[in-house]
């Protein structure tokens, strides 16, 4: 895989500055620092309510930070005056629940964003539907409505609809967490094509292997901080945390 | 009796037709009108804003928890009043009432539509970087729309019966005609048999089509 080492100085895309988040009384994110560089694979581990989801979810703001910054696209969109469905745009989002648009059809899933809202021409935004499908293997779906489709197929779907706007960065969260056994195989093998082509990636998973074999950081995350981080060679065989120590033992 | 229907039926029948009518057009553009006020108003109080939420929500319980000839009343005495350049008719007046009434109910319709559809469906929509209209328009209504489908159209059925109350203004639809009839025939029963007659096979009609429409829905899903 990529060399760690080739990234630290690949340009910043994501930079994330004490980034907090409540829901009420809870702190679910403490003071979150990081920086997402141009090309790395992200991936975010940590016990469930550790806060890796909503993180990731602040990023492109489908939670609000209740404090903090996140510098992006040259702007500090967790600004609430900042136009974010512009910034929205460039950052793709893949779902746990794939949260395909069921009355639509397989193409038009894909092509519905980059139409409406003008990034394309009709035209233009089909043949990238169709490139994309073909590469995933769904070009012979692309006219039927994707309740028939199986979870695998619908999740790669998804992560093609997010790549129709051609993105800067692709989020995923838990994307193999809601997919039979043997359907995550194939969601997981497009996400390493998508890290081999340099697509930068961040991704929440529990799949450790995956972590391991496709990305370049890893970054375990515990009360609503990063605890600690690192390549994941590094992080999976000599944890120096004791959190991380404990969470490793019980899932590896 | 029978014969005495006969004859009604055969002297009063365009009346009763025309009763029909009016009964229908009554109901059509409550529900029709009714369906954007409820939408719009449905909108409102699910949005972001308090001030829409408040004027949505007094609205929609005012108009549930007040009876309707109450509100036919209102309007048929206020609107003339409050805008007389207008030289609004009786018929538009009633009209006015039906479609706020069945705005309100429709609202409610369409706020259970609306809150049936995933959250994930709209934020897959806002993360590609769609607005929150584009997301209402093309996302959540469209799947909204069809799973309150049924639900309209009893409310459709409801609103067709409860226009009988407009005839307390002689508004022309068959509830008038009854009245009208029965004024020149001396007789009671018998035309309101007819047109009770009348009232079922439509709106027993209309209950059929309407599951007739959720079945087929269902085999598209």
């Amino acid at each position: 895989m990529t060399d760690a080492f080739d990234l630290k100085d690949a340009p910043e895309l994501i930079r994330v500055e004490d980034l907090h988040k409540d829901f009420g009384s809870l702190k679910v994110l403490a003071g979150i620092n990081e920086t997402i560089r141009k090309g790395e694979v992200v991936s975010i581990i940590g016990p469930s309510g550790s806060g890796k989801s909503t993180f990731l979810r602040c990023l492109n703001r489908l939670e609000e930070p209740t404090s903090g910054h996140i510098w992006f696209d040259g702007a500090d969109i967790a600004d609430r005056s900042v136009d974010i469905d512009r910034h929205r745009q460039k950052m793709g989002m893949v779902f746990q629940h794939f949260n395909i648009f069921p009355h639509m059809s397989v193409l038009e899933n894909i092509t519905l964003a980059p139409t409406l809202l003008g990034k394309m021409s009709r035209d233009e935004a089909v043949a990238k539907a169709e490139a994309l499908l073909s590469r995933v293997g769904l070009l012979d779906k692309r006219d039927i409505k994707p309740t028939r489709l199986s979870g695998g197929q619908k999740q790669r779907l998804a992560i093609v609809r997010a790549l129709a706007m051609e993105p800067e960065v692709m989020l995923f969260d838990e994307p193999t967490s809601a997919l039979d056994p043997e359907m995550v195989g194939e969601v997981l093998s497009v996400i390493k094509g998508l890290a081999q082509n340099k697509m930068t990636c961040v991704i929440v998973t529990h799949e450790m292997g995956f972590a391991r074999e496709v990305c370049n950081r890893v970054l375990f995350m515990d009360g609503g901080v990063i605890c600690e981080q690192g390549a994941p060679g590094e992080l999976f065989d000599h944890p120096r945390h004791p959190r991380t120590q404990d969470f490793l033992s019980k899932v590896l | 009796m029978l014969a005495n229907l006969l004859t009604l039926v055969e002297k009063y029948g365009p009346v009763f037709i025309g009763g029909l009518g009016t009964t229908l057009e009554l109901a059509l553009i409550s529900v029709a009108i009714g369906c954007l006020i409820g939408a719009l108003v449905a909108i409102m109080r699910l949005c972001k804003s308090k001030a829409l939420n408040l004027v949505a929500t007094v609205y929609t319980e005012v108009i549930r928890d007040t009876p309707l000839l109450l509100q036919l009343y209102f309007f048929y005495f206020l609107l003339p009043d409050i805008l007389p350049a207008l030289k609004l008719s009786k018929f538009t007046c009633i009209c006015v009432a039906l479609v706020f009434n069945s705005g309100a109910y429709m609202s409610e319709v369409f706020r259970s539509g609306i809150q049936s559809i995933d959250r994930g469906q709209s934020e897959a929509a806002r993360s590609l970087g769609l607005s929150s209209s584009q997301t209402m328009l093309r996302i959540v209504l469209p799947q909204a729309f069809k799973n309150v489908l049924p639900a309209m159209c009893n409310e459709f059925v409801a609103i067709t019966k409860e226009t009988s109350l407009a005839s307390t203004f002689y508004v022309g639809d068959l509830m008038t005609q009854y009245q009208t009839i029965s004024g020149k025939t001396y007789m009671v029963i018998e035309p309101l048999i007819i047109i009770g007659i009348i009232y079922f096979v439509v709106t027993f009609t209309m209950s059929k089509l309407v599951a007739v429409l959720e079945r087929r829905l269902k085999e598209n899903d």
